[in-house]
């Protein structure tokens, strides 16, 4: 029996969707939002899988670094962090179902008459990617990154820069029960400020040492 | 039985509407809200490296780079309110965010 890797490929594609497909509608409709968070994990690893069948490799592994790796982890921090009242969040979710899967239905409906009619002879690239001829995935990504879109390039790296100020300039809080060092006051002090040199005469410390012994 | 480019297309399609469902369903929860943004970019990015690698473009996958970064900061910067919102109310349910009587 032998297989074609076209066969592959569909096989590998159809179970890819299929996991994708059930694990986002277990991330919506998920009692507790940290099996939320674990599902949307599977998720990625399951997009992940279809760019890799894309020829996409570099940006399936970033996603795996990003998303699960940090961004999830991020997620599932903050779930566990704050204490929910689930039952109340959840108590119109029922209400909801048909109205939104109605709306749900119509877009997938909608999209698929436009998407199938317009793509479904497209079965294999219309022309071949001319970078990937000469040179591995990665570098040609890294060759468009650092020549063509260098500027965008510098613009994300200000984005990723104004989120880490901002997310932490929100959290910080400065607590008023806490004792901590005052670094500023500490370096800032003087010699003056801590001890006083008092002159005295010798024979005076003399006298007041005789004093003592009388006493 | 080739997968063609509809394919991917569809699976994405249903991918976003999956997570437009999610914002209905959980109107309250705004971490699940999150998580439905998430999975509305995974899907739009899907669309871009399917494109890219159908069309022959490596411009696709460049977009995909950029839309993963913002991601990424919208992430961070979201939960972050939601930490400090839950520490100002006690609660992440949207109805009663209702200070500003908008």
């Amino acid at each position: 029996m032998t297989f074609d890797t076209s066969t592959i490929f569909s096989v590998f594609f159809y179970a890819f969707a299929g996991l994708l497909v059930i694990s986002a509608l277990r991330v919506i409709t998920a009692r507790n939002p940290v099996h939320a968070a674990l599902f949307l994990v599977l998720a990625f690893f399951c997009a992940s899988g279809l760019w890799m069948l894309l020829k996409a490799e570099f940006l399936s592994l970033a996603l795996i670094l990003v998303y699960v790796g940090a961004v999830m982890v991020l997620f599932l921090f903050v779930v566990m962090m704050l204490d929910l009242d689930l039952e109340h969040l959840r108590r119109d979710f029922k209400k909801y179902l048909p109205v939104a899967f109605l709306m749900g239905a119509v877009i997938v409906l909608e999209l698929s008459i436009v998407l199938i009619r317009s793509f479904i002879g497209t079965s294999s690239p219309v022309q071949p990617m001319l970078e990937e001829s000469t040179m591995s995935n990665t570098k040609a990504l890294g060759m468009l990154i650092f020549v063509d879109y260098v500027y965008a390039f510098e613009v994300a790296g200000v984005i990723l820069l104004v989120a880490i100020i901002a997310a932490v300039a929100l959290t910080l809080r400065n607590r008023k029960d806490a004792k901590a060092q005052n670094v500023a006051e500490q370096i800032n002090v003087k010699a003056a400020d801590r001890m006083r040199i008092v002159k005295m005469d010798t024979d005076m410390a003399a006298k007041q040492d005789a004093r003592g012994e009388k006493q | 039985m080739t997968v063609t480019l509809a394919h991917y297309l569809v699976l994405s399609a249903i991918l976003f509407a999956t997570s437009v469902i999610g914002i209905f369903l959980n109107r309250k929860n705004v971490i699940v809200l999150l998580m439905a943004i998430e999975l509305m970019l995974l899907s739009v990015n899907l669309n871009f490296v399917a494109f890219s690698h159908y069309l022959g473009d490596m411009a696709g996958q460049v977009f995909v780079f950029f839309i993963l970064t913002v991601a990424a900061a919208e992430a961070a910067i979201g939960l972050a309110i939601l930490v400090v919102l839950f520490r100002k109310v006690d609660t992440i349910n949207a109805e009663d965010l209702d200070h500003l009587k908008g």
